[in-house]
């Protein structure tokens, strides 16, 4: 208390006067919690399937807990009063999703992916730090808004060069790495949409010719619409990846109707979306495919040929039951090849059961209530619909893919934020923390108590 | 601050339609965990029981099997084989014990104990569970139990030792309880063979099922054969407990050759003296034409009583896998009514089936349902389930008992089966010789049916029934003797020494 009267006292301005708690405590709290819990998820998988703990358990304890106090640090210098929650659920995110492929990496011994994504977890962490460090202000990124989407279309457009894998265009390969570029460029169109939405939402919402009850914006203003949806569609056809640009796509029409607040855009967005995915079903047989298992999961069962991986994700899922079968008990190597990256959820779901699973979207939901809480405390239209951008992305990304393995829509080939083995993704996601921990920051800070978020 | 006029809120995007999208989000989520409550709860049994889910199967192979013990000790095993399927099924002595056993194949199922007591033996039997509302939650598996059999290891191994691979079968029971002692069945297989998932299980598989042999054919209990002349136990006990014959000594009134009524068919005998023959003499002798007519007699209402008394026609018969029905035909003419009471005809029996004959007659006329499972218990030994004995039913009066172990007593000491006598214990026994095929054309099955009481015992502690079906062509009534009855011997000692 005195510590916070002396700040007050020096400051002196009655604006900063009611400034929100920094809570850095409760962040740190968090953090060593989430740690905690990662490393006890990494002991239980060793016991259950060895009977002792496994070597490495302090190690990996000590680097995770460092990572985690590196990024608490930069916070703690440059956005001192960012909101304490989106750094420790990463954290703990990333940490689960670690003990999850080291865990199915014990079934795959040819095939070791947890260090690799250890490797792409500290990138990560370091871009986070990065991001916090050099990001001053987020109001900067609005100047880049035409950099960011030649740089998005132009990553998008990257695999296109490079050879299918497992029937969807979505990789690069180099070096040994493979990279998804259509992960990084989601942030970037994040930031592009909501830049060009802030700068012309009232042309967008006002201006063009009326037809019957609905307002048209003008060719100028909507050129950009089209082309974005024509991208998306475009993305789907040549690369086949339904996920990314539902993603995108969603994204576009959550942010074009909160900068325009008209309904229509919605019904407009959805009838595309629709058409879209309609013609793209019909004339892309990967696709078809895709909405064929969807609806008929069991159909290669009953043809004889065995289970497909929905039917074995649906499996899994059902032996979880409430409680799982406890970490590293379960049977989801069943599933096949995609178990550490489009599928870990069901392990997820088998292992830690209902309960776990609940846990888990609580976790992201959370991060999500956490990103449209600061969109609604910021004062700048960018913000707002930068904030909002983030937020969705995660909730849409994780409706996707959760969605598709647990077979409530077409299964699309997407990563689980910060849990599926991929480096891309894991880098992605972490960027898209530090910007929610820079946007929270700003709100958190200008506060001013005219307005009640 | 208006919040419809144009660019409302200070040009910012309104906090309205952010809360509408973060509404939209949180529905989205909502929509997942419900979703994945479906999956995961409600249709999760639909999911498990689809039969392309192997989670079934591995948790199945997860942990050791229980076993299957004789006098204590296990006759099966467990072996890790590290695989997906982690856990099969050994057998260190798989054909002395596969009638009983049966196999626990990953592959091919179970058949008999391992079929009949896999809830117990795999961990699955409600019983096992600790805490059974809990246990639905978690999903927990219980320990696999054992299963303790009646067996009597000596019996089996002399039993099986006493068949030396010939076609055929043996089965002992104890009369006072109808536990039973010995089931062997000959020639027989390693279901060890069979446990695996392997290329050389599918070949063994093929190689078993083709073999003419019929190796997993259990002879024991799962095979009929005409039991021939043992049958005349069953004839005896008619017409004595209907009062047909009343002195066993008496002159009966049965020409040799006997006309079976209503035909020109003249039934013999293979040997001398049987006409009008007393029935002691008649049963020591093993006269045909005296127990046709005997039975034809009686009528068919009281041998069809009698027989079914007995557990013929019992399709029901569990011990506690099934066993199958030994038949006594209800619809016969006197003619047929003649052969079916000589054991030919439709009259049909396990070997299992003709031991609980000699067994009722050993115990008073008391017919003990037969049992295998003396109890099961937790791994570990704690009981489980008690005895299988269920209460006995008197099938003849104990008079009529009394006098059959006497006729019976005879056979061993002076007539066909002095083959089984042990010295110094009371052997009786009936031997048999079944015709079969076309025309009788078939090597005859050779039979033996007995029981023994060693002299200080105050009742017989051993009923045993052999069967023999490639017995040396020898085709006199000798073979019963000949073959089977030093098998039963052996049994029969086997047990007394125990």
């Amino acid at each position: 208390m005195t510590k916070a009267g002396s700040t007050l006292a020096a400051v002196g301005a009655p604006v900063r006067a009611v400034r929100l708690p920094r809570r850095r405590g409760v962040e740190l709290s968090l953090l060593v919690l989430a740690v905690l819990l990662s490393v006890y998820g990494y002991c239980a998988v060793g016991l259950a399937r060895s009977g002792t703990v496994p070597p490495g358990a302090v190690g990996y304890g000590a680097g995770l807990g460092v990572l985690a106090l590196f990024a608490h640090i930069a916070v703690r210098i440059r956005a001192p009063y960012a909101d304490p929650l989106p750094l420790p659920i990463g954290v703990l995110l990333n940490g689960l999703g670690l003990v999850l492929i080291y865990r199915l990496d014990l079934e795959t011994p040819g095939d070791r992916a947890a260090p690799t994504q250890l490797v792409w977890s500290t990138l990560g962490v370091g871009l986070f730090i990065g991001v916090v460090l050099v990001l001053r202000d987020h109001r900067v990124l609005q100047r880049y808004a035409y950099v960011c989407v030649v740089a998005a279309l132009v990553l998008l457009a990257l695999p296109i060069l490079f050879p299918a894998v497992n029937g969807a265009r979505i990789w690069i390969r180099v070096a040994g790495f493979s990279i998804q570029p259509g992960e990084f460029a989601k942030v970037l169109l994040a930031v592009f949409f909501a830049a060009y939405l802030a700068a012309n939402r009232s042309a967008l919402a006002y201006a063009g010719r009326r037809l019957w009850r609905l307002q048209f914006p003008t060719g100028r203003v909507l050129g950009p619409v089209l082309t974005i949806w024509l991208v998306s569609v475009g993305v789907l056809v040549l690369e086949r990846d339904l996920g990314t640009s539902l993603l995108f796509f969603g994204l576009f029409v959550v942010l074009l109707y909160v900068a325009t607040g008209r309904t229509g855009w919605i019904a407009v967005g959805l009838l595309l979306a629709v058409l879209g995915a309609v013609a793209v079903g019909r004339l892309e047989p990967h696709v078809g495919g895709r909405i064929e298992d969807w609806l008929h999961p069991f159909a290669t069962i009953e043809a004889g040929r065995g289970p497909n991986q929905l039917a074995q994700s649906l499996f899994a899922f059902a032996a979880g039951g409430v409680l799982g079968t406890g970490l590293g008990l379960g049977h989801s190597i069943l599933i096949g090849f995609a178990t550490k990256s489009d599928f870990i959820l069901a392990t997820a779901g088998e292992e830690l059961g209902l309960a776990g699973l609940a846990a888990i979207v609580l976790l992201y939901a959370l991060l999500v209530e956490r990103g449209y809480r600061a969109g609604l405390a910021l004062r700048e239209p960018f913000g707002r619909l930068l904030a909002v951008g983030l937020a969705s992305l995660i909730a849409l990304q994780v409706f996707v893919i959760a969605g598709g393995v647990t077979g409530l829509i077409p299964l699309t080939g997407m990563a689980m934020p910060f849990l599926a083995q991929g480096g891309s993704s894991v880098v992605t996601n972490w960027a898209i923390v530090a910007l929610l921990v820079r946007v929270s920051d700003s709100a958190r800070s200008q506060y001013d108590g005219r307005e009640a978020p | 601050m208006t919040e419809y006029g144009p660019l409302p809120d200070g040009g910012r995007p309104t906090a309205r339609y952010i809360r509408h999208a973060r509404a939209f989000c949180a529905l989205l989520l909502a929509a997942l965990l419900a979703n994945a409550a479906r999956v995961q709860v409600v249709q999760s049994r639909e999911y498990d029981g689809n039969p392309a889910n192997r989670r079934a199967t591995i948790a199945r192979y997860q942990q050791p099997r229980g076993n299957i013990l004789v006098d204590g000790r296990p006759v099966t095993g467990s072996v890790d084989t590290g695989e997906q399927l982690r856990y099969e099924r050994s057998y260190p002595d798989g054909p002395l014990y596969a009638p009983v056993t049966g196999f626990a194949s990953q592959r091919y199922g179970t058949t008999f104990l391992e079929h009949a007591e896999d809830g117990v033996l795999s961990g699955t039997d409600p019983l096992l569970r600790p805490l059974p509302l809990w246990s639905d939650v978690s999903r927990a598996r219980g320990r696999g139990g054992d299963v303790v059999t009646t067996l009597d290891r000596r019996a089996q191994e002399a039993a099986y030792r006493g068949l030396a691979g010939r076609k055929g079968a043996v089965a002992a029971v104890e009369p006072a309880t109808g536990r039973i002692l010995a089931l062997v069945t000959s020639p027989s297989y390693d279901p060890a063979e069979l446990s695996g998932n392997s290329e050389a299980v599918v070949s063994a598989w093929a190689r078993l099922n083709h073999d003419p042999e019929k190796p997993m054919l259990n002879r024991a209990v799962r095979q009929t054969y005409p039991p021939g002349s043992t049958f005349k136990v069953v004839t005896a006990a008619a017409a004595l407990d209907a009062g047909v014959v009343t002195d066993l000594d008496e002159r009966t009134d049965s020409p040799d050759p006997y006309r079976l009524p209503g035909t020109t068919t003249r039934l013999t005998n293979e040997g001398e003296g049987c006409a009008d023959a007393s029935v002691r003499d008649a049963f020591e002798w093993s006269c045909n034409t005296v127990f046709a007519k005997l039975g034809v007699d009686v009528g068919a209402r009281d041998m069809v009583a009698t027989a079914q008394a007995f557990g013929f026609n019992d399709t029901e018969v569990r011990i506690p896998f099934s066993v199958a029905p030994s038949t006594f035909d209800t619809r016969v003419d006197r003619a047929q009514l003649a052969l079916s009471s000589i054991g030919q005809y439709n009259t049909r029996a396990t070997p299992l089936q003709m031991a609980m004959v000699a067994a009722a007659v050993a115990d008073g006329g008391v017919l003990r349902p037969p049992y295998l499972v003396e109890r099961t218990t937790r791994h570990g030994g704690a009981p489980l389930s008690g005895s299988g004995a269920r209460p006995g039913r008197q099938v003849m009066r104990p008079a009529t008992a009394a006098r059959l172990a006497e006729l019976m007593a005879g056979v061993v000491r002076e007539g066909t089966g002095t083959n089984a006598a042990i010295p110094g214990v009371l052997v009786g026994g009936k031997t048999g010789t079944a015709q079969h095929g076309v025309g009788n054309t078939g090597v005859p099955y050779a039979w033996f049916v007995s029981w023994a009481q060693s002299e200080d015992a105050p009742e017989p502690e051993v009923a045993v029934a052999v069967v023999v079906e490639d017995a040396a062509a020898d085709r006199g009534e000798i073979s019963g003797g000949g073959t089977a009855a030093p098998i039963a011997r052996e049994v029969m000692r086997a047990v007394l020494a125990g």
